[in-house]
């Protein structure tokens, strides 16, 4: 057994310098050298009770493949990895993992965690450009199952059910698959070659993808039950309908959803020049909110050129919900936090386009019932913050295609679909639902948490009825 | 990929595609619309079902050549197939238990217009059918309207064909000359859509129009598509295309669809170089 490295400190990442990479939509982060994953790979102490483990929310054997890649044994990592997740090299990138796996390890307890989210993108890239092994296509059980969406939760419960033999065709309504992976998270945090090589990696698996379907308007799930004879359905369909404000102006030009914008920019492409879809080019942009999606559209707008982009949020800098990198990235690249700030009205010129925002200050008072101080408007606060773009970031909820044509379908009052604990089924029998279409807007990793225990109690339906 | 089955140019700038999408024409009904690309790079655009045979599997679409995105699907040709068609999308036209319908339809407007004229037709209401171009060479569907209309008055603004002036005065004529109308269903420009329900509000008569706001997705996610209808903000891919014409905030729907038009002229006038370059 080789020696661990007992550095305090983890490997660092090389990634483009913050001036240059705000230009571009090339990957931030550069990724570990084989050196680099070894030598970081020798922090772990292969810990027996495995705390990381039990951090993750699709149960990776963390301590078997990082043992694996302190042997210089990548492809070893790689079968480690696949056993349990379907999409290793998306969630190396944009997993939580300071909230999960690395939260646990016990290594944060005297100096950084191990590296884990790093290792697994390496293992899951190094694979991808060195291995040539062709897809194992498990034996078919004979049974039909289909998905309804491509997103995370939807992918990770196709690769799972498909691995044990079903036939699981994926019905998604854009002309591409990936979700929130290809319209959500840009280019420079998840290249999309990566996302679509690790779909074709489904598909080598059997796994049928259908674009172009609308669950709802062209089936619907009474449909593809009887009609198609799929013995269970899972909804992956998500939270994608964006929120708005209501506040006066907001229908005026250059007002967007992050939905909207990132969409144009990510799935549409239209941060290339030569794109068919337009995006406003714009000088000075307002991102109201403070997730992940915030930060995303927030450093998108930058590198389309605007000179100023400001986070509008109106709780503090703790508050802001973004995982800590994504924020320390935003301010390396130049974007501007304007906290403790609330736009109560966007202002239009003559021609009905965007020339202001008006925002009261805030302050924080007494937490809430969610635990968080609440903000307060400051009396006589108002002030005119001058912006040609605004985008509106502050959060979505299910579709409601999906729950207005599918009788006896239960969902609650924020529309999300009622499922019976952790195996996701729902009110219908045969009918199971998970990631955000039932928990409203969450991450990518929990997502894909919900698509593999549906998939396991899809199984044991299947297999019991 | 779905294939071209038949193409016909209705005039100069109109044509008419017929394409295989078996599962759509299934469940198509008048009013709602899908999402075409005519390629694999190409904008996502919203047009609506003019028609749809589900017996053969196909549905038709009709489209204005106006920008680089029409010019695309209008140089494909029968055998030939677009990349993406999605649908059907948004609500159906609400036409059960009308009596007595005007259906005024405006330019490239008429062929959202046809199929709902020929539904009531059908469903046994009086259909009047007024619609509207700029001059003779534009005129589409007149045949048949002609058909399923049990009064049709065909104008044009320069007085080349049929009568001349705007869709409007002929519906106020016969309103005033005592026709009584359960509903005027009106689809075109929206300015043509904004006078009709102007028209129509002095008689206190139920108007629907039809929308057609820029459109990314067609399914509710991005919120492209708002408009504000009764001071409410609604998308008009999923609460709509159709909404009553009394309600909606036509200036500020003007002035959101011209959101991209320095984007849309360049990238016309670039699409017109390659055409010419290939034709040199």
């Amino acid at each position: 057994m080789a020696l661990h490295n007992m550095d305090p400190k983890r490997c660092p990442m090389p990634s483009q310098d913050p001036n240059i990479r705000n230009k571009n939509f090339e990957e931030v982060a550069l990724g570990y050298t084989p050196e680099m994953a070894i030598n970081e790979a020798k922090r772990c102490l292969g810990c027996k009770h495995k705390p990381c483990q039990s951090g993750c929310p699709v149960g990776i054997d963390i301590p078997a493949f990082i043992g694996k890649v302190a042997e210089n044994d990548f492809e070893g990592a790689y079968q480690v990895l696949s056993t349990s997740s379907a999409l290793p090299a998306v969630c190396g990138r944009v997993c939580p993992q300071e909230t999960q796996c690395e939260g646990k390890c016990v290594r944060a307890i005297k100096g950084e965690s191990v590296g884990i989210g790093r290792l697994e993108r390496f293992v899951a890239d190094w694979h991808r450009e060195h291995s040539n092994t062709p897809a194992t296509v498990p034996a078919p059980n004979g049974h039909k199952v289909a998905i309804i969406g491509a997103g995370p939760s939807g992918l990770t419960a196709a690769g799972d059910l498909a691995k044990l033999g079903y036939k699981v065709t994926v019905y998604e309504a854009l002309h591409l698959a990936g979700g929130v992976l290809v319209y959500g998270i840009p280019e420079f945090r998840l290249p999309k070659s990566i996302v679509q090589q690790e779909i074709e990696g489904l598909q080598a698996m059997g796994v049928e993808i259908q674009t172009n379907m609308v669950i709802g308007k062209v089936l619907t799930i009474d449909e593809l039950m009887e009609e198609y004879g799929y013995e269970a359905v899972y909804i992956a369909s998500g939270a994608g309908l964006p929120r708005f404000m209501g506040i006066p102006g907001e229908s005026l030009k250059g007002v967007y959803s992050a939905n909207e914008y990132l969409t144009r920019v990510n799935l549409m492409k239209a941060y290339l020049p030569d794109s068919k879809t337009p995006i406003q080019k714009s000088h000075s942009v307002a991102v109201v909110g403070g997730g992940n999606v915030a930060m995303d559209a927030a450093r998108s707008a930058k590198r389309l050129g605007a000179e100023n982009v400001y986070i509008v949020y109106r709780r503090g800098m703790d508050e802001l919900p973004a995982r800590k990198e994504e924020i320390e990235h935003a301010e390396e690249e130049g974007i501007i936090f304007k906290i403790l700030t609330n736009p109560v009205a966007v202002l239009g010129d003559e021609n009905g386009c965007v020339k202001g925002m008006e925002c009261v200050e805030m302050e924080l008072g007494e937490p809430d019932e969610s635990g968080r101080r609440r903000p307060v408007v400051k009396p006589d606060s108002n002030f005119v913050l001058d912006v040609d773009t605004m985008i509106m970031s502050i959060g979505t909820s299910p579709n409601p295609l999906i729950r207005s044509t599918t009788p006896g379908l239960e969902t609650n009052r924020h529309g999300c679909i009622v499922t019976n604990g952790d195996d996701g089924l729902t009110s219908r029998e045969g009918v199971y639902a998970g990631g955000d279409a039932v928990t409203g807007a969450a991450t990518v990793i929990l997502a894909m948490g919900a698509g593999k225990h549906a998939a396991k109690a899809i199984h044991e339906y299947i297999q019991s009825k | 990929m779905f294939k071209i089955v038949e193409r016909k140019e209705l005039n100069p700038t109109v044509t008419k595609l017929v394409i295989e999408a078996p599962l759509v024409a299934k469940k198509a009904q008048p009013g709602q619309f899908i999402i075409v690309r005519a390629n694999a790079d190409s904008e996502r655009i919203p047009l609506t079902v003019a028609d749809y045979d589900r017996e053969n599997g196909t549905v038709t679409i009709i489209f204005q050549v106006v920008g680089e995105s029409t010019m695309e699907l209008n140089e494909l040709s029968v055998g030939q197939c677009v990349h993406d068609f999605v649908g059907p999308l948004g609500v159906a036209s609400h036409l059960d238990g009308l009596k007595k319908v005007a259906v005024v339809g405006g330019g490239v407007g008429c062929a959202i217009a046809y199929p709902i004229a020929k539904r009531l037709h059908e469903l046994g209401c009086e259909v009047h059918s007024i619609v509207g171009f700029r001059n003779k060479d534009l005129v589409i569907l007149e045949d048949e309207f002609n058909a399923c209309s049990d009064k049709l008055i065909v104008m044009t603004d320069d007085g080349s064909y049929g009568q001349k002036g705007v869709v409007t005065a002929p519906l106020e004529q016969l309103i005033e000359q005592g026709e009584q109308y359960d509903e005027v269903i009106a689809i075109g420009p929206l300015i043509m859509m904004k006078f009709v329900a102007l028209t129509t509000k002095k008689h206190n008569i139920k108007t629907v129009v039809s929308m057609n706001p820029i459109m990314i997705d067609g399914t509710g996610m991005c919120g492209g598509c708002r408009l504000t209808v009764g001071g409410e903000t609604k998308f008009a891919c999923v609460d709509g295309p159709d909404f009553d014409g009394h309600l909606v905030d036509f200036d500020e729907a003007m002035q959101r669809g011209n959101m991209y038009q320095a984007f849309e002229k360049h990238a016309r006038e670039e699409h017109c170089n390659l055409l010419h370059k290939t034709a040199e």
